[in-house]
Formats: structure tokens, sequence, C-alpha cells
């Protein structure tokens, strides 16, 4: 019981201190990046159960932001080799259990 | 067209050429101001004949061949008559057939999908396909069965026995064949016409990203940000809480750009090198020259020297403004600093500081911007990093050329912390003081000389002395005192004493002061009847200065007597005087009518041994001159913001000659006692005449 007990708090824990978005890779402007992640940070909690949804949340807002042919790939794992347009990526976590990759490649 | 036509057209052709290298010239006379023989080292275009080129006369040449380019056909005749039915009767037919075929050929393709590829790729693949090795496998093993047999009848057959063995060596080979059948290789058809290989092609502005990821990654990046955070809050508590925010602001850019891959910077170093080797390539000639070309004439010359031109440093962006101060590094001895600014009152605009290396003539090695004009600068001897430069506007700024920030200077006077309130005339650095700080002199119009000392990321300013005209105190409104002050515009150090320095002014006279005393002279010479426009110690001699005016002369002085020792009139204002590094008898003038003056004392104490006009055009005015401390070369900035660099011919480094069995002596003491000598012959008439 005691190391379920643990277990929970750690997790709990983990949960609360990992909640925060979290920039992997980005070769965006300043202005763009701080936009896109906070765009990703609303995405992802308005949807917390959905990610499909929230995937074409940021993508539409993103479109209509900076021009088309954004896409977005949101997920728990997954690998991934892109090309993108250069200024034009951000990888990040968020939320302690999700990657959010935005690109854009027309 | 007929050969001999064609022949005409070609040397027409070439006969233009000539043309464009006037063209050139007129460019160049146009553009960038070229002194005369300055531009003798450019290359000139030579003219590649054909060996079976026609010689042709002038008039041969200039006549005109035009020739007209139609879509008519020559050979189409013009007068095709038809019969007509409709009037039934001949008539010319005005659409003639004007296309002309010269070569034709009908294609063997046939396309693979229509049923005449199908039936042929059928016939083909039984042809060299399964089918003929199936036959040929049989035929081996057949031919094989038999000559078994018949061996074995007939052992004595050896000749059919080499026969077997020659195809049984085959066969297996067949059979291999068989069992693994050829892959048939199906082969993109490449585009013949219009093909790139994939590996070449790029996207244009676009990078590959790969990442696996899965959520222990995840995990792993955010332990790894919370244990970064962890850290940076500790050094938080441990450094002053000033530090702490830059430090957390410079920590998350870190953490966000760290992966940034297209950074163009880390090309930056092979670049430069690149370069480098072209710049070393087509300046080829120049550094040989520099290197090794004695003029051998100077033998017949009879003392006289020349200057040979090396290279010309010239930058887009400085062109209109002249050049006002001109500087070597002590340290790296091919690289020098060029201040750019106005001399002209009405004309002032902004400054720029270009830091040039004889490696890379055609562009600076750093460029630094500045809003007021630069009218003086200093290197630090022991920092050769470390540049302060003074402005027209009074301020003065030390620039670090290890830290280049948007070609802004690293520390700034401003109006608060005592900047000068007329144009920086001169600055020069000094010995750190007893608490190790740098500090440097700047001498100014408004007559102050203040010694500014860096402390602790800011600029102190003393005010060590006040030129003060004796005498010429002025009654001012309400009975204030007024006094005239002496306007500044050059100073020196004494090379060995610490506290001597000497200030020019715009008055002509030259103050002997101390660093100790800020209300008293040492001394005052009345040197000049215009602005002495340089000072400067003997490097050899602590006694010897020199000065120069925009009265057109040079003086030269014994700190101790009043008056000069020698007086040369150069006919023109002097813009900038140096003593060779390597003589304590040579100097070098410039005077504002382009040329340059070089003297040997030693040789003659009259006339310089080099007279010369470096800048060609009479408007372009020569504003400063510089001597390399190893190199026998000298720099010589210009009024349009070039500056040329010239190599002294042997006679003007000309030392005493060696005699047999005697060493030469070398050394500062001789350098001393050879300029002694000198002084002598003109100090003795002067103490007779004071005894008298």
């Amino acid at each position: 019981m005691a190391d379920t007990g643990d277990g929970k708090k750690e997790e709990a824990d983990y949960k609360r201190l990992h909640s925060f978005p979290l920039i992997r890779h980005t070769d965006m402007p300043e202005e763009m990046r701080v936009e896109a992640m906070e765009l990703c940070v609303t995405a992802c909690e308005k949807y917390a159960t959905n990610n499909e949804s929230a995937a074409k949340m940021i993508k539409e807002t993103m479109d209509k932001k900076y021009g088309s042919s954004w896409h977005v790939v949101i997920g728990e794992g997954f690998g991934f080799e892109i090309t993108h347009e250069v200024k034009n990526l951000l990888y990040m976590f968020f939320g302690g259990s999700l990657a959010v990759c935005v690109w854009r490649c027309s | 067209m007929p050969a001999k036509e064609k022949l005409k057209r070609k040397q027409s052709i070439s006969a233009v050429r000539p043309s464009k290298t006037n063209i050139r010239r007129r460019d160049d006379d146009n553009g960038i101001e070229v002194g005369e023989g300055a531009d003798e080292w450019t290359q000139t275009r030579t003219l590649l004949k054909p060996p079976d080129q026609l010689d042709l006369t002038d008039a041969e040449l200039k006549e005109e061949i035009t020739r007209i380019l139609t879509a008519n056909n020559p050979h189409a005749p013009q007068n095709i008559v038809r019969y007509s039915f409709k009037e039934r009767a001949y008539k010319q037919t005005t659409v003639v057939e004007q296309v002309a075929v010269h070569f034709s050929l009908c294609g063997n393709l046939i396309f693979r999908d229509s049923d005449e590829g199908r039936r042929q790729s059928i016939r083909k693949s039984m042809a060299d396909g399964k089918g003929i090795q199936e036959f040929w496998i049989k035929v081996v093993k057949e031919t094989n069965n038999i000559i078994t047999k018949k061996v074995k009848k007939n052992p004595e057959m050896c000749l059919l026995g080499l026969f077997r063995r020659r195809i049984s060596a085959a066969a297996p080979e067949e059979e291999e064949e068989q069992i693994r059948p050829r892959p048939v290789q199906e082969r993109k058809l490449t585009n013949q016409f219009n093909f790139s290989e994939r590996a070449s092609q790029t996207f244009n502005n676009t990078v590959r990203v790969g990442v696996p990821l899965g959520w222990w990654e995840i995990y792993d990046a955010y332990m790894e940000e919370l244990e970064k955070l962890e850290k940076s809050k500790e050094k938080e508590k441990q450094k002053a809480p000033v530090t702490k925010k830059e430090d957390l602001i410079r920590g998350r850019k870190l953490t966000s750009l760290e992966s940034e891959g297209d950074d163009i910077t880390k090309m930056a170093k092979a670049a430069k090198i690149m370069e480098r080797m072209v710049n070393q390539n087509i300046f080829d000639d120049i550094a040989q020259d520099f290197k090794y070309y004695e003029d051998t004439s100077d033998e017949y010359r009879d003392n006289m020297g020349t200057l040979l031109p090396l290279w010309k440093f010239q930058y887009e962006k400085a062109k209109r403004l002249a050049v006002t101060a001109l500087c070597w590094n002590p340290k790296y001895k091919d690289l020098f600093i060029v201040g750019h600014g106005s001399y002209d009152f009405m004309k002032q605009s902004r400054g720029m500081l270009l830091l040039y290396t004889l490696k890379n003539p055609s562009f600076p090695e750093y460029i630094f911007n500045s809003e007021s004009g630069i009218m003086c600068l200093d290197i630090h001897v022991d920092r050769p990093y470390l540049i302060v430069a003074g402005f027209y506007d009074g301020n003065v700024a030390i620039y670090n050329l290890k830290k280049p920030v948007d070609s802004q200077p690293g520390y700034k006077s401003s109006a608060k912390s005592g900047k000068h309130s007329d144009p920086v005339w001169q600055v020069k650095w000094q010995k750190n003081d007893m608490d190790n700080n740098l500090n440097f002199f700047s001498v100014s119009s408004d007559g102050r000389i203040v010694s500014w000392t860096l402390v602790k990321n800011e600029l102190v300013h003393t005010d060590i002395i006040k030129l003060l005209v004796e005498g010429t105190t002025l009654e001012g409104p309400e009975g204030l005192q007024l006094n005239t002050i002496g306007c500044g515009t050059s100073f020196d150090f004494h090379k060995k004493i610490d506290y001597l320095f000497l200030v020019g002014t715009e008055e002509g006279k030259i103050y002997k002061c101390s660093k100790s005393y800020s209300t008293q002279f040492l001394d005052i010479f009345h040197a000049h009847h215009m602005a002495v426009d340089a000072v400067s110690w003997n490097p050899f001699h602590g006694k010897v200065f020199i000065s120069c005016s925009s009265d057109w002369t040079v003086k030269i002085w014994d700190h101790t007597i009043k008056t000069p020792m020698f007086i040369y009139d150069l006919n023109s204002a002097v813009g900038d005087v140096a003593w060779a590094p390597y003589s304590s008898t040579v100097f070098a003038a410039v005077t504002t009518d382009g040329r340059a003056h070089v003297f040997d004392l030693s040789i003659n104490k009259y006339e310089p041994i080099c007279n010369q006009p470096v800048v060609a055009k009479k408007r372009n005015k020569i504003t400063h001159i510089q001597f390399n401390a190893i190199y026998p070369i000298i720099i010589i900035g210009d009024e349009r913001g070039h500056v040329t660099c010239l190599k002294l011919s042997p006679n003007l480094r000309k030392m005493p000659k060696e005699k047999k069995g005697q060493e030469v002596q070398k050394g500062p003491e001789v350098e001393i006692a050879k300029l002694d000598k000198l002084l002598n012959l003109v100090r003795e008439p002067v103490k007779i005449k004071a005894e008298s």
C-alpha cells in the first residue's frame, strides 16, 4: 500500500512538475515561437482528451496567422523525419507526456 | 557566309576590344581616384590573337559589314507558277515554301505498351531468357553423356576428353544461372533531357529534421530541464541578484536555441580563408614586390630614393570620408586601423572605424560605424584588441575587438561624464595606473587635456591641465574674468620620462607640460604661425622632437632649447609627420598637395631624399602617414578615404656602410650618437651667440 501511495505521489509530482511547456527544438524567430508555443498549450489544454482536435486547431490557427501549409503532429510516441521551411519548425513537449511538432512545408 | 568574310568579322570584333580598356580607364578616373603610377600594378588586359588572323589595314577594319538574318530561304524559288483551275490560267503563287530540311532521321522506337511493343518484348524474353539457357544446357548434358559413353568405350580418345573437360567446366556456370535467375532490373528511366541526380537536388530553404520519440524521451527531457532549473536556482542563491536575471534569460535562450542548425557563422572561418586565398592570387605580384622588390636604380640615384606604391585600401561605404587617423597594430604587424571622419567644419557627418590587414586589401577586417566623425585613434600596446577613439562631437570611446557588439564601442563617454565640448584631436593610451586600471589621455580644442580611467566598466575623467593663454584675460560683463583658452590639436608623451608631454595648439604654440602640474607649463615654444598638426618625440633620442604645421613648415627641436634646430619649408600645409622606427634621423612628412617627403638628416640636412606625389588628383589631400614597425613600408591616408601602402626604396632606409674589419654597431646608442652629432653642428653657433 505504502508503495503504491508513494508511486501515486510521485506520479502527481511528476505531473505537477512536468506540466510546463518545454521547447525541445525550434528555429522560429522569437515572436513566432512564443505565439506558437502559447497556441499549442491552449489547444492541448482545450482538447486534453482529443489530440486530433488539438492538432486541427493548431494547424488552422497557424494557417490563418502565418499563411498556409502548416502541419501539426501531436502524440505520446512517434518518430519523424520531416522537411520543413527554415525558421518554421517548433518541436516541444507539454504536460509531461505529449509531444507537439509544428512545421511548415509547402 | 564565305570564309573570308568570317575572318573579317573576327578581326573587327577583336579590334573593338582595346577600346574596352580605354573605357575602363575612364571609369577609374571617374570613380576611384588613382595616383599617377599608383595604378601601374593592376594587370593590363592583353589581346590574344589567333595565329591565322588576317592582317588588315585600319580602313579595312573600319569598314562595316551588315548582315541581316531573315527567315526567308534564299534557295526557295521566287517564281513558282501553278495552274489555277478556277481561272483556267497559270498563276504565280504567293505562298512560297520557306522551310528547308537539312537533316532528317526516322526513329525506330516503339511504344512499350503498344501491341507491337508487347509482342517484341515477349519475343525478346523468349530469345535471350530462359529458352536459350535451357536449350544450351540440354545440349551440354547430351554431349556429356555421349562423350562419357564414348570415353568408356574408347579411353584413348584424348581429344574428345579435352573437349569434354572444357564443356563440363562451362556447364556449372550455366546451371548456376538457371538456379538463380537473373533479377530483372527495373531501372527507372531517367529523363534524358532534364535529369539531375537526386542527391544533388535540394529544397529551397528547407531542412530535414528527424527525431524518434517515445514517452521516455519526453520524461528524460523534462528531468534534464528540471535539473537545469535547480542548478540555476542554486546559482541564483550564490550570485548577486542583478546578475541572476541575466543568467536565467541567457540559460533559457541557450536551451531553446542551442540546436539551431542554420547558423551561417559556422561558415565564416572557411569563407575568410577562401577570401584570403583569392586575394593572395589576385594581388600576388604586389605581395612579391612587397617582399622582394628592391629598386636597383637607387644605386645611380645618388642617395635619392623612391616610394613604390603597393596596395590601395578602400571601402565602398567610407568613400566620401577623409582618413583622419592611422595606426598600426602593435602586435599583428600586418593589421592597421583607419579612422574616417571629416576635417571640413561645414561637412561633418558620420564616422567609421575600419581595420585592414595587408593580407586582404579588398575588404576591411572589422567595421565599426559611428554617428560622429572619428578624429583620432590609438591601440593599446599590451592589449592590442583595445582601440580608443576620439570623436568630432567631443566624445571618447573604447572599442573592444574581442567583443564587437553591433559595431558599438564597448565604453563611451557622455555629456554627463565630462566629455570634451570640442573635437578631440588626439588620444593616447598610457601605462596602467597604480590600481592597474586602463587609462588614456585626450586633447581637444576646448583646451582641456583629460585623463580617462576605466574603472569597473565606467570611464572616469580627470582634467590634467587647461591650456590658458597667459596675459590674455578678457574682461567679461559684470567684471567676469574670461581666460582665452588655447586649443590643443596634438600631443605626444615622452618615451622615457613618464610625466613629460608636449601639446601643440591651434595658435602655433607648443607647450611642454608635466602630468603633475595642472596650472603651469614647463616651457612654451612659439613654434609656428598656424595650427600645429602633429608633434612627436624622436623614438631614440630623448631630447629631440619634431613638429609640423599648416604654415608649411616642419621643425625639429631640442626640448631644452627654445629655438628650432632645423626648419624645413615644404611649400604646402603639412598634414602629418612621423619618425621612422629604424633610424633616428629619418622622418617622413605629408603635405596637402599630395606629396610625401622623406628626410634623412644624416644624408642630407637641407633637402628631402625623396619628394614624390603619391595621390594624383590635386584636390585630394594627404592627411596622415605612418611607418610600419618592422617592414619597410608606410601607409598614407587621404581625404577621399583611401589608404595607400608604399614601400621605401633601399636608399630611404640605408644604414651606415660596413667597413672592412670593423663591426657595424647597432642599437639605440648609435642612433642617439648619430643624431647628436648632427645637432651639435647646429647647437654650437647658437651657444656662441648666446655667450657673445
